[in-house]
């Protein structure tokens, strides 16, 4: 697979490492969560056929950590984004 | 019909006309006391277990394509009950002694052949852990064996001795491990389910579940409704869509493993090995042709292939660990999907949807677990308690903290 | 003349005559030959025997396709089983021998399954073999797998290179046919990056083994006249001898080159083959098609071929299989094929048509209506039983037997990411789908474009499509028109042993006996019958097992289904997949800065993960590596001993929130950390469950230095990268993997600080109150070379790890032995580090197993409610705080001489052993020095409340079982003295 870097361009897949759902972006507050929020955060996944929007870390490469929008059937890729610029959107909650 | 000696010699002589389906083709009834969704190992061995031990006979298994055609077809067949963990091993080895009586039990040759398998040991720390491993497997009443280097050199002299990046040091056999003729294992079930009156429907996909006050009546499926006392789902790689119809998360994520076989070569490996320094495990077929694998892809997938660099770190595991198969060809690739859950081992239990059940999350594990997740999977949905070999695997374990973790990897599921 | 079957012309060269060996017996051939071809020529058309019954096989193609024609080429550590002849490019001095027969391929004991096949039909297999049941693994299993199996390999290492390459374009263009060819010349003459990659070692396709023309010239010189034209074009890479073996993801493509298989030996430094990854812009599938056989009775002896290979064999080759053939046919196409072998002097017998309106010949008799209804001849066809129109049979005489049933487009990597062909009723054969890998589009014969002309022109027309290119498009040669359509013929009625797929023995009477027992959907008939699934993957039999299935289950073809192709295109070598990744270089090796110094000093080294680390330093005296590592143990106890602690991943986090960034991280605080102090820290993972620890030294305000351990380095450096980014992107801080940047030794003992003295500038006040234990600072060393010192100690002694820049490793460990001369100084390796953490009761990574939490380590308390730390919540979980949780203690034998083995398991004292009574595991084990027996550090049930208590270690699988006490795991100065002084 190829995914295009938005800082430095289309990179071999291999240059990765996968993490997961992107939703492990989404960490619980820790002051109001409850257990049950933190089970659903750490174990449940909604695993869709379709669409994905993952994690990939630039192993290979810049360390940057990616979130790819990736189809689950048919591997297309049709976005990718810098992490740090989702989390910031997101507002830092952890 | 039952196979014997005696009808395979008369049918040879008399055209092979007295053959009949392995199993009928029926249309779904209205309504069972139980449906089990998934026409493949699993869901056909719960349906023969549910028939033939715990004497349920209203019992449909439905299948969206063929039987058989998902993991169970696409798996590299190996037998065993290496485990580590008391939540697991009890279970696995239950397991193996089923295979160990599967074939005439079903009356179907599925090939059992326990040529054992080995788990190559590459450092201290390795050889540490599968010393543990190999004491909690005995004492559990499973079998294990410690293998020098020595031993290993006159068992396998064809491995990488002299020239390795990661030396030898010993292994961990299984000499009861070994291979199954895997599509035969589908379809001996099929036949022995069939026969005791279960209604197996092809070509019939779930579109989803009738839930009406908390309750599960029934499915709705391409071929109608279909009323059910009892729901089971066993749709290995499937789960997360599956469930979904249900309103339900899992804790699951789906991932593609591929597997690789050669073409047909004369003996050459006795057994299963596994290279403990590389991703690589291998056997070779009754047919001859070398069956081999290593880790997921490791990204989400429910693509059934996956990519080169994959194919490439597997192969480069084999010609590592066993040089002279260089020249030897790769026939063959493909992809399963794998239910890869959040501590690399399964489900089996109850949902929070009164009469729908769960069998799930096996990982690249689960055909070794086909007769015991049968087992288990009957024995839950028709007395409604866990089986004793399968109290481990319930949904509330990563509530509770009570994970079954053999490789110690914490809740990343492509890396179990 | 020895070339018996030899005819004129062809695309080899006659001048020049090569020997080789088939089976023993040498023959001559050409430059241009495939061992097939030459073998043709030379008379012999049996050359393998089939995989189940054994029965004598000659080629049926002359090319990939190939089922029957397979050899084992080569010999001694190069023996190459199943390859096939049909592909096999001739060289001076090849050697060849059959497969799968004994004692020789004329005279196939084996052969006697042939007579049993009623026995051996369709899963039999799964039928019988279960009687007694304990016979099957001792009894049947092992005479099956001792017959089955083809070539064997030699057992001995593979002695070639393969390599990997990658490559890019703009366009790839799969196969160098008509439509190929035209592709690439439109691509190339607009300027785009282009590459041909073609399987054949002659580009052309079917153009090399046809006689009709393109442009008024020959196609074979068209086609040599248009690769000579590619080849000035600085933009087009021409890639022959290439196959294409698998679409992948985005545009990747897998293609192995054979850059040494035509000839002995590779040159030197060559490799045998490259495995290319090639990233395409935009693809062209021009692949051909593939000719169709016809079943019918016994129409697998050798001489019986597809009529177009027939016709290759004696264009391109200038070869036949018999001076006198006849065709078997339902298309126009079987005409040329007698047509051309006529031209070439070959004596036509007839050819048999199943059309009733068939065209006449002047030539040659056409049997109109007629079908082939059986064959004779034991070891190569002597006649054809042919059934004409009128029901009268007639013999024909005849050696070979052209048998056409139509095309099939080569659409195999159409469907690598699951597509599925789509039926074409005009050709009766299923081509390209809609749903084909993106980039890719389908050129020529593999799109149904089956005449010449079609061909080339469907090759400009993708190129040009593909990149988009713009004006008038060129005009494409003139060649032949003729318009193609097919009538399926599958199979003669009333056959039963039919062969569909030759190589694996499957027949129509199995496709039959599949459907009467319910396997009838596409994927069940090939897993029952196996139909498809030997070496050429059914390239030329699956379409007929499908049509036969779809009359008996009374459906269309396509309502049956395809089968799915899969890569590889073709069986690809596991050496080439791997490449130069095997041996040594199976994965890159790290080595420390001091590496080549305790080389020097002979030390024997250890893997771990991918660095090489000194295990221990042995004497010349010294005979059992036991005695190098206990002297090394007590020699550093006792003065000073030096480890090379490199391999301990280092990050540097700078910034202003370093602080509150290392809070989140550790489970135990960090923001109140003093400059100049270190702290230890475990970091859990989300679960809750510890994942590593370390420490980390706050040399700045705004900079710690944090340490894991070497196995877990990537991991931790990943997660803080993580929580960073994905977490906490707000912080103002940084993390940089500074592993390999500095060289770091662990100086422990009570000498270490005298000796370090010696080597730190003197304005590092070095007593105990100016660096006491757990400080660090920026120094500098020998004389202004800046370093890092850290009061740390694993081994529990008075100890510093001291880090200086990587270039400086070297020199500072020879530094640190020369000045360490007078205190006796060691070099200790790692066998010698984990004794004294054991020794210690340090946790490590064998404590450290992914399933331990901080309770079990006995640092529960460590895990602070003060604030939120990644872990903090889920480690609150029940299971991770049952009462009776494992928890680390120290056992040692009661008995001084007995063995502690890792691995083994804990029992009571008393009673039956077994998995219901488990009580825990010895996690790590050495021999103690300094207590003069063995110790282990283990997880023990409630374990910290049964210090004293006796019980078993038993490991049954190393058959030890020794009563052991639970003691306190901190086995030497439990209180700390040492490293505080």
């Amino acid at each position: 697979m190829i995914i295009n870097h938005p800082l430095l361009g289309p990179r071999d897949s291999a240059e990765f490492v996968y993490l997961g759902d992107a939703s492990l972006m989404e960490r619980p507050d820790p002051e109001t969560a409850s257990a049950e929020d933190w089970h659903a955060y750490a174990y449940l996944r909604d695993n869709p056929a379709g669409p994905h929007r993952e994690l990939w870390w630039h192993e290979g490469g810049d360390r940057s950590w990616l979130v790819v929008t990736r189809n689950t059937v048919t591997h297309e890729i049709t976005k990718v984004e810098m992490a740090r610029d989702v989390a910031r959107k997101l507002g830092s909650k952890a | 019909m039952r196979y014997s000696g005696f009808k395979v010699i008369k049918e040879a002589l008399t055209g092979h006309k007295g053959w009949t389906p392995a199993w009928r083709d029926p249309e779904p009834q209205s309504h069972y006391d139980i449906v089990i969704i998934g026409g493949g190992g699993h869901g056909l061995a719960t349906a023969h277990y549910l028939a033939s031990v715990y004497g349920k006979h209203k019992v449909a298994v439905i299948e969206k394509g063929w039987i058989g055609g998902g993991n169970v077809g696409r798996n590299t067949t190996i037998i065993r009950s290496n485990y580590l963990l008391d939540g697991n091993e009890p279970f696995y080895e239950m397991s193996l002694k089923l295979w160990e009586g599967l074939e005439q039990d079903l009356n179907y040759n599925a090939m059992i052949s326990q040529r054992g398998i080995m788990n190559l040991i590459h450092s201290d720390a390795q050889r540490d852990a599968f010393v543990r491993r190999g004491n909690a497997m005995m004492l559990n009443g499973a079998d294990a064996e410690y293998l020098d280097l020595a031993a290993i050199r006159r068992e396998y002299p064809f491995l990488n001795f002299d020239d390795a990046r990661f030396p030898i040091k010993g292994g961990l056999a299984q000499r009861r491990g070994g291979t199954v003729r895997h599509d035969a294992v589908a379809w001996g079930y099929a036949r022995a389910a069939d026969s005791r009156g279960v209604d197996i429907i092809q070509n019939c996909e779930v579109t989803g579940f009738r839930i009406e006050n908390g309750k599960c009546l029934g499915v709705e499926t391409s071929k109608g409704f279909i009323g059910a006392g009892k729901v089971g789902c066993a749709v290995a790689g499937n789960s997360g869509r599956l469930m979904s119809k249900a309103g339900m998360r899992l804790p699951i994520e789906s991932h593609v493993l591929q597997a690789f076989v050669s073409e047909g070569l004369k003996p050459v490996l006795p057994g299963v090995i596994t290279f403990g320094a590389g991703h690589f495990y291998v056997s070779q077929s009754d047919k001859g042709g070398l069956v081999f694998g290593g880790d997921l892809d490791g990204y989400n997938s429910y693509a059934q292939r996956g990519n080169l660099p994959v194919v490439e770190d597997v192969c480069e595991g084999g010609m590592a660990i066993m040089p002279m198969i260089g020249r030897a060809r790769l026939l063959r690739m493909w992809g399963g999907i794998m239910d890869m859950s959040m501590d690399g081992s399964p489900i089996i239990d109850r949902t929070d949807i009164d009469g729908l059940y769960f069998n799930g999350g096996w990982c690249y594990g689960g055909f070794k677990a086909t007769p015991a997740s049968g087992y288990a999977f009957a024995h839950l949905l028709a007395n409604d308690t866990p089986h004793e070999t399968a109290t481990a695997y319930r949904f509330d374990r990563f509530r509770t903290g009570h994970m079954i973790d053999e490789k110690g990897q914490g809740n990343q599921p492509n890396l179990h | 003349m020895t070339q018996k079957n030899r005819l004129q012309g062809g695309q080899i060269d006659r001048a020049t005559s090569w020997k080789f060996h088939f089976d023993g017996k040498q023959y001559e051939g050409h430059p241009g030959d495939t061992l097939a071809s030459a073998l043709l020529a030379n008379n012999v058309r049996l050359m393998g025997r089939s995989f189940k019954y054994h029965r004598p096989r000659g080629p049926l193609t002359a090319g990939s396709e190939e089922p029957n024609a397979i050899v084992q080429l080569r010999g001694g550590a190069r023996q190459e089983p199943n390859t096939r002849a049909t592909t096999a490019e001739l060289f001076n001095g090849l050697m060849a021998k059959s497969q799968n027969r004994f004692p020789s391929l004329a005279f196939d004991a084996m052969a006697i399954n042939d007579r049993f096949s009623n026995f051996l039909t369709a899963g039999f297999y799964y039928k019988t073999f279960m009687w007694p049941a304990a016979f099957w693994e001792k009894i049947y299993e092992p005479i099956i797998r001792k017959a089955a199996g083809l070539g064997a390999l030699s057992m001995k290492e593979d002695p070639d290179v393969y390599d990997k390459g990658f490559r890019h374009c703009d366009l790839l263009i799969i196969g160098a046919g008509p439509s190929g060819l035209m592709a690439a010349l439109t691509a190339g003459r607009a300027g785009s990056d282009v590459i041909l990659a073609d399987e054949d070692f002659r580009m052309g396709g079917r153009l090399n083994a046809e006689t009709f023309g393109v442009d008024n010239m020959t196609g074979a010189d068209w086609a040599a006249q248009t690769v000579a034209e590619l080849r000035t074009m600085p933009n087009v890479r021409l890639m022959p001898r290439t196959t294409v073996i698998g679409a992948f993801d985005h545009g990747i493509y897998g293609a192995v080159e054979r850059v040494s298989d035509h000839i002995h030996t590779p040159d030197a430094g060559k490799p045998r083959q490259i495995l290319w990854r090639i990233y395409a812009g935009k693809t062209i599938l021009a692949a051909g098609s593939t000719e169709r056989p016809i079943a019918f009775e016994n129409n697998d002896r050798p001489g019986i071929m597809l009529a177009a290979s027939l016709r290759a064999y004696a264009n391109r080759w200038a070869a036949t299989p018999a001076q006198r053939i006849a065709v078997f046919t339902n298309n126009d196409d079987g005409h040329r094929t007698a047509a051309d072998l006529q031209a070439k002097g070959v004596k036509i017998a007839a050819v048999v048509d199943t059309r009733a309106d068939a065209p006449r010949s002047d030539n040659f008799e056409v049997l109109q209506g007629a079908q082939v209804v059986d064959t004779k001849g034991r070891l190569g066809l002597t006649f054809a039983e042919v059934k004409l129109a009128d029901g009268t049979m007639r013999t024909l005489e005849c050696g070979a037997l052209g048998v056409s049933g139509g095309w099939n487009p080569n659409v195999h990597l159409t469907c690598h990411q699951r597509g599925r062909p789509a039926w074409n009723e005009d050709l009766a054969a299923f081509g390209p789908g809609a749903d084909l890998p993106p980039g890719m589009s389908v050129a020529g014969a593999a799109n149904g474009d089956m005449s010449t002309h079609g061909a080339l022109s469907s090759g400009i027309k993708a190129a040009r499509a593909a990149l988009g290119l713009k004006g008038k498009a060129p005009k494409a040669p003139e060649a032949e028109d003729t318009p193609v359509t097919q009538t399926p013929f599958w199979y003669v009625e009333g056959c039963s042993r039919a062969w569909l797929d030759q190589q694996n023995d499957v027949t129509v009477k199995d496709v039959k006996l599949s459907h009467q027992e319910g396997f009838r959907s596409v994927e069940h008939l090939k897993r029952y019958t196996t139909l498809g699934m030997a070496t050429d993957q059914g390239k030329t039999s699956n379409m007929g097992g499908l049509a036969i299935m779809a009359e008996l289950a009374g459906k269309s073809i396509p309502e049956v289904g395809t089968t799915i192709f899969r890569p590889p295109y073709t069986p690809t070598a596991i050496g080439t997949l791997a490449g130069r990744m095997r041996g040594q270089e199976f994965h890159p090796t790290r080595l420390t800065p001091s590496h080549f110094w305790a080389k020097e000093r002979g030390a024997v080294f250890v893997e771990v993960g991918n660095w090489l680390r000194a295990q221990w330093f042995p004497l010349p005296q010294e005979t059992h590596w036991r005695e190098s590592v206990d002297r090394e143990v007590s020699q550093t106890r006792a003065s000073v001993g030096v480890c090379d602690c490199t391999t301990l991943g280092k990050i540097d986090v700078q910034g202003v929130d370093a602080a509150t960034f290392l809070n989140k991280i550790y489970c135990n605080g960090f923001a109140k950390l003093a400059v100049g102090k270190v702290r230890y820290g475990l970091m859990l993972r989300e679960d809750g469950i510890a994942m590593d620890d370390g420490t980390a030294a706050r040399l700045a305000e705004d900079h710690f230095v944090v340490t894991t351990t070497t196995a877990n380095a990537g991991r931790v450096y990943q997660h803080m990268e993580f929580v960073r980014q994905c977490l906490m992107p707000d912080l103002d801080v940084q993390l940089i993997s500074t592993t390999e940047a500095w060289a770091q030794y662990a100086v422990a003992g009570p000498n270490s600080r005298a000796l370090l003295q010696k080597i730190v500038d003197p304005d590092t006040d070095m007593s105990n109150e100016g660096f006491p234990f757990m400080a660090c600072a920026n120094i500098t060393v020998c004389g202004g070379l800046r370093a890092r010192l850290f009061r740390i100690s694993f081994s529990g002694e008075l100890a510093y790890e001291i880090a200086v820049p990587a270039r400086y490793g070297d020199a500072l460990m020879r530094r640190l032995m020369s000045e360490g001369e007078e205190f006796n100084v060691v070099p200790y390796g790692t066998e010698a580090l984990g004794v004294m953490r054991i020794e210690k009761g340090h946790a490590a990574g064998n404590e450290l197993n992914g399933t331990t939490t901080a309770n079990n380590l006995g640092m529960g308390r460590m895990v602070s409610k003060a604030k939120d730390s990644i872990g903090s919540k889920l480690s609150e979980r029940p299971g991770l705080n049952e009462t009776d949780a494992l928890k680390l203690v120290g056992v040692r034998p009661v008995n001084d001489s007995d063995k502690i083995t890792a691995g083994g398991h804990m029992m009571n004292a008393n009673g039956e052993m077994n998995a219901a009574t488990d009580q825990g595991y010895v996690t790590s084990a050495a021999y103690s020095p300094s207590l003069g027996c063995m110790v282990g550090l283990a997880f023990v049930k409630d374990g910290s409340e049964r210090m004293g208590e006796r019980m078993r270690l038993t490991s049954p699988v190393t058959d030890l079982t020794v009563d052991v006490e639970v003691v306190s795991a901190h086995f030497v100065d439990p209180e700390g003295g040492r490293q505080r002084a």
